[in-house]
């Protein structure tokens, strides 16, 4: 699969990431490298092979169901670039 | 006009009751004040891992047996990116192709009719949290403050098959879900609250047609009033589309319940795109047999068995104890009434009857209710013993619905005391057999009928209070 500055763009809008007209030729060289890699792990035979989802041979790491104190609201906010009601001030969601 | 049939699958989102939220040590409680039931970990602060609550998966596969699903031993989670500010991350964790539970199904009866509607699937994952609107919608609101007491809250989601065919349908499966999670103790199942939320899937298609109309789905349903409404009001709008020859969009739609209408929301991103991928930062779940064996032999009564046991226990009618089931909170209540009351029909038809208009009327449950069920008890015993007429019986009920006192107190407290003077129940008994020759002659003429008329023309000269025991005694001697 190749990938042009359609599916580019798509992607960039999908990621929220912003990709300057000037840098797109380089951009899609990145994309395509991966792509590239990804097409060569497709001809692998993995007929008999079960899918992986985790390498590590671990399971069920669980905690019990004790809550703790968490931070304090100032704390929460301290970073917040902007406060509402002691919410995290959000610019409008809905255009 | 084509006629057409309805196609409805519902996927329920249930907030489980544990004490703390699905990957971190956070209290899961719901608190009005926004932003305290947080840490890095919710907050999606870098440097911070999740680490799995075992209560979320104990109860996911308590759930899934109750609705009698296949639990899966292997599962993973994934993460589902999307970019909204109700989660910090940019992804909830959720299950994408690995799902805890498969195969169930819930048994519903609508009409008196039986019928079997299966459960997809039952996945666990994170909830979001809350969005505090500037203005008065999302739409008008400039900005929002997001408060993430709720992100990282356990919940599970349960889809079903698109098995209903109707709202009353649609809202039978979900009363039955509802009864099953709050039996279970999974979820206090707070519609109005959003611990229990429901979204639906309608389509329509031709009667007769074997491929399902474009479906639709519809969000914001936090009642089952409103489910039934937008049902209905969604059935009839795309039939309305179909027959004027439009077409209908796959899309999702928001119910507005003060203008009863479903409203599309419209999406920036063209189609749903959530570049689902396996969550490393998690490890798999693996829950072998004996972890399922024990859930199971853990299961408390479930509604349909807890249905079954009052009709065969108490001889109960299957309408009456159907109703009662439907709740867990009644069906406690009538279990601790029936402990002390002589008479389980008559507990049944006092919370079906006057106790549930009063419920409806306050709009209140029956965990709310004032009156005791030891208090209600001895209301039907008071009544099965003759002491009160059920005329008598209802004012006491209304004196015990100020105050949670004992009916016998109030019987005292307000004259209702029955008659069993000898002299004044014969005065009474002989004023009616004066002023009712007819009834009397009819008697003798064999019309056993008789008789209860002038038992009733007694009872209203007392008042109600006359032993009706005695009344029926001394005037079939008095006629003899
Ligand atoms: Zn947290």
């Amino acid at each position: 699969m190749k990938v042009t500055a359609d599916i580019a763009l798509r992607i960039a809008d999908l990621t929220k990431v912003i990709i300057p007209e000037a840098e797109m030729d380089a951009y899609l060289e990145h994309y395509n490298k991966v792509f590239d890699y990804a097409d060569e792990l497709q001809k692998l035979d993995t007929e008999n092979v079960e899918p992986t989802t985790y390498i590590l041979p671990i399971y069920n790491a669980f905690r019990e169901d004790v809550a703790v104190e968490g931070v304090t609201q100032e704390v929460a906010l301290k970073d917040a670039p902007a406060v509402y009601n002691g919410g995290f001030k959000v610019p409008r969601v809905m255009e | 006009m084509t006629k057409y049939t309805t196609v409805i699958g519902l996927e329920v989102h249930a907030e489980l009751k544990t004490k703390s939220k699905a990957f971190c040590t956070c209290s899961a409680e719901f608190t009005n004040v926004p932003n305290t039931h947080v840490c890095p970990g919710c907050l999606g602060l870098p440097g911070t891992l999740p680490v799995l609550n075992k209560q979320v998966v104990e109860f996911a596969i308590r759930a899934g047996l109750a609705v009698n699903c296949e639990i899966q031993k292997y599962n993973k989670f994934d993460r589902k990116s999307y970019f909204y500010p109700d989660l910090c991350t940019n992804y909830q964790i959720s299950q994408l192709d690995k799902p805890i539970c498969l195969a169930g199904h819930i048994d519903i009866n609508v009409d008196g009719e039986e019928k079997r509607i299966g459960v997809t699937r039952i996945h666990m994952e994170q909830d979001a949290g809350k969005l505090v609107h500037s203005g008065a919608t999302i739409s008008t609101s400039d900005y929002s403050g997001v408060d993430y007491n709720r992100a990282g809250v356990a919940l599970i989601e349960i889809v079903s098959e698109p098995d209903m065919r109707s709202a009353e349908e649609a809202r039978a499966y979900l009363e039955n879900l509802k009864a099953i999670l709050e039996y279970t103790d999974v979820c206090d199942c707070k519609m109005q609250e959003g611990s229990l939320r429901c979204d639906a899937n309608v389509s329509i298609m031709p009667e007769g047609a074997t491929e399902f109309g474009t479906r639709i789905e519809i969000k914001n349903l936090n009642s089952f009033r409103a489910l039934v409404r937008a049902i209905d009001y969604e059935v009839q709008r795309q039939k309305e589309v179909l027959e004027d020859g439009g077409r209908l969009i796959q899309e999702t739609r928001t119910w507005d319940d003060a203008n009863g209408v479903t409203l599309s929301m419209r999406n920036k991103e063209t189609a749903e795109d959530y570049r689902y991928f396996p969550d490393a930062d998690l490890v798999p779940v693996i829950i072998d047999d004996a972890w399922i064996e024990r859930v199971r032999a853990e299961l408390p009564e479930l509604p349909a068995q807890r249905q079954a046991r009052l009709m065969e226990q108490f001889g109960l009618p299957k309408y009456d104890a159907s109703i009662i089931v439907s709740t867990k909170a009644m069906a406690e209540y009538f279990d601790e009434a029936v402990k002390t009351a002589k008479d389980a029909k008559g507990v049944s038809n006092w919370l079906l009857g006057d106790v549930s208009a009063y419920l409806n009327n306050e709009g209140i449950s029956i965990s709310e209710f004032k009156v005791s069920p030891a208090n209600l008890a001895e209301l039907v015993n008071l009544t099965k013993e003759g002491v009160l007429s059920s005329k008598l019986a209802k004012k006491v009920f209304t004196e015990m619905l100020k105050e949670d006192k004992s009916p016998k107190a109030l019987v005292k407290e307000l004259g209702l005391e029955q008659v069993s003077d000898e002299g004044a129940i014969m005065q009474f008994v002989e004023e009616a057999i004066a002023e009712n020759p007819q009834s009397v002659a009819d008697f003798k003429a064999g019309k056993d009928r008789a008789i209860g008329f002038l038992v009733g023309q007694i009872m209203k000269k007392s008042k109600g209070k006359a032993n009706p025991g005695m009344v029926q005694k001394m005037l079939k001697e008095k006629l003899q």
